[in-house]
């Protein structure tokens, strides 16, 4: 197994509450890891830390390391914004940008100095709305409002968006919580489609997405790992009891 | 106002015989009744309003009649002895101390609310908010004489030297009263008044952007300045024009503390080291003596209702926007 990102001896805590208690797991490279567990339990926590997103919130406390080919993101020498360019997040909800549907997929190649002409902009955003799934609805109407598109449209502007300034490694948050059954397939196919070429963490709640996406699985309880591993094994034959229950739905 | 209330079944069956339409229960009406009172007190600061306009109107009604409007608002001398009523010197007056005050404002506090809205730890703002709310509960008879002891000698010994050696080829900062008692006085005084005020209310006005636009935005890699100045400020831009127009508001009719430091002498001003005797000092200066002059009295109150009218036309503008951005909905 060729390992992508290598999280060693991670706490989080959240003032005085612990969230994340001394987490080791190693994710494959292009593959899709899928992070499960209980609500409440430091899946997202765990997420976001893989993009520095925990620093976000006041009073977080953060120990251990997050290596990301080799090189640990949380290094004081490290510049934040390179870390979240190679580590593109799809949230749990939604949120285009207020601008047009363009605007959004060009945003952060803008930010980010990525291209040298209007010329070069236009056929890249092009190429990312086609990886998203999106051209064929959106080309007559790229300059309209992003908020104009339905809700798993937005969605896919999103992938889209952060597709657009090449990152390595794709983190989702939940992302077909708050979409239809229909778009949910949709973003599930595209992340299926894109894992032979980035790294891909998802969060779900779902044990049946799990089943669909994962290649390699982690279970999480109590804002600790309690078993990490290809998902054929995990779930044909867990290891642990707490991992058993909870794909049989105990709990 | 007038919607009935469902009434309830067992009333409802007792009262059918006796009435084709269903009365309302007793304490329906009480509730009723109750409504309408309190209806009508909310209403009284309305009516208040409307009052004040109508009876300055009333008041202000023989100068009114007596000069033409325009002659009045650009009237430049003011000598009710000799018959001439011109407000020009004082609404000019004003508009510089007020343009002054929130030029020196505006930068400083929205620089201090981006700080305190995007940047600033939750422990730092919890404690600048009360001490903001503090800074506006000072009196303005107290900023009045700081500005008296502290602003007047500063502009007079430090900034109109300054201004004689740098800049005096530039009109606006020539200095020809060197008395230190000037716009500039009154500005410094008024912006230091107005910030909370500006500070707060774009403050709230920031915090009315949803995180997740700036999360989608960092997760790109933006930096935060880049966050605020390509997501959020233009989200808040009219929220940001609307708070500095009820600053101004606020800075226009200030009248204690800029009538301590502003010198007070009725001319047309050509420079910020210049005095200048705004709208409200007139008439808190005035009003009561010398009333034997005719249509002083009358004049005094014109005075007032221009001061009114322009504040009511700030007030409503920018509390429509403000409104509407703070009770704006995301998809």
């Amino acid at each position: 197994m060729d390992t992508h990102i290598q999280v060693k001896d991670l706490n989080v805590y959240y003032g005085k509450q612990q969230a994340l208690k001394d987490v080791n797991i190693e994710v494959p490279k292009k593959q899709i890891t899928v992070i499960m567990g209980p609500s409440g339990c430091g899946k997202t926590t765990l997420l976001k830390s893989l993009n520095r997103f925990l620093e976000l919130t006041d009073g977080t406390r953060i120990t251990g390391e997050v290596l990301v080919d080799g090189q640990n993101i949380y290094d004081r020498e490290v510049d934040v914004t390179e870390v979240r360019k190679i580590v593109g997040l799809l949230a749990q909800r939604p949120a285009p940008l207020p601008m047009s549907i363009y605007d959004n997929v060009a945003y952060g190649m803008h930010i980010h100095k990525m291209r040298n002409d209007r010329k070069e902009y236009k056929a890249a955003v092009r190429h990312y709305l086609e990886i998203a799934g999106l051209w064929e609805e959106v080309q007559k109407r790229l300059h309209d409002p992003a908020s104009s598109l339905s809700i798993g449209q937005q969605q896919r502007l999103c992938l889209a968006r952060g597709l657009a300034v090449e990152p390595e490694i794709i983190l989702g948050d939940e992302p077909t919580s708050a979409l239809d059954p229909i778009s949910s397939q949709n973003i599930e196919a595209r992340l299926l489609d894109l894992k032979q070429q980035y790294t891909t963490v998802i969060v779900t709640q779902t044990l049946r997405q799990a089943k669909r996406l994962a290649d390699h699985v982690i279970y999480m309880y109590m804002g600790e790992v309690i078993e990490s591993g290809p998902a054929k094994e995990v779930f044909t034959n867990p290891k642990h009891e707490r991992t058993r229950q909870y794909l049989e739905g105990l709990f | 106002m007038n919607d009935t209330h469902p009434v309830p079944p067992e009333i409802n069956e007792k009262i059918e015989g006796r009435s084709p339409r269903p009365s309302i229960a007793p304490r329906a009406r009480q509730d009723q009744r109750a409504r309408r009172v309190f209806f009508i007190i909310t209403l009284l600061p309305v009516f208040l309003i409307l009052a004040v306009t109508i009876a300055l109107l009333v008041r202000a009604w023989p100068i009114l009649q007596a000069y033409p409007l325009g002659d009045l608002l650009f009237g430049q001398v003011w000598k009710p002895s000799d018959k001439l009523f011109g407000f020009g010197p004082f609404i000019l007056g004003t508009l510089w101390v007020t343009v002054v005050g929130v030029l020196l404002s505006v930068p400083p506090c929205l620089l201090a609310s981006i700080y305190l809205a995007e940047y600033a730890h939750s422990a730092t703002r919890s404690f600048t908010k009360p001490v903001l709310d503090l800074l506006a509960a000072i009196p303005p008879v107290v900023y009045g004489v700081w500005g008296l002891l502290a602003i007047v000698p500063f502009v007079e010994k430090v900034l109109a030297p300054f201004a004689k050696r740098w800049l005096g080829s530039v009109s606006i900062f020539s200095v020809n009263q060197p008395t230190g008692f000037s716009i500039l006085s009154g500005g410094i005084v008024l912006a230091v008044m107005i910030a909370p005020l500006i500070i707060s209310v774009v403050y709230e006005i920031f915090a009315t952007v949803p995180n997740d636009l700036r999360h989608a935005s960092l997760a790109v890699g933006a930096t935060q300045w880049q966050t605020i100045r390509n997501i959020v400020l233009p989200q808040v831009t009219p929220g940001i024009i609307a708070a500095i127009v009820l600053g101004a508001s606020r800075a226009f009719g200030e009248t204690i503390a800029v009538l301590i430091v502003v010198g007070n002498v009725p001319q047309i001003p050509t420079s910020i080291f210049d005095s200048a005797y705004p709208l409200p000092a007139l008439i808190a200066n005035n009003y009561g003596d010398m009333m034997s002059i005719p249509l002083y009295d009358s004049a005094l109150l014109g005075a007032a209702l221009v001061l009114l009218v322009i504040i009511l036309i700030f007030n409503i503008l920018s509390t429509l926007v403000l409104q509407r951005m703070l009770r704006r909905k995301w998809a």
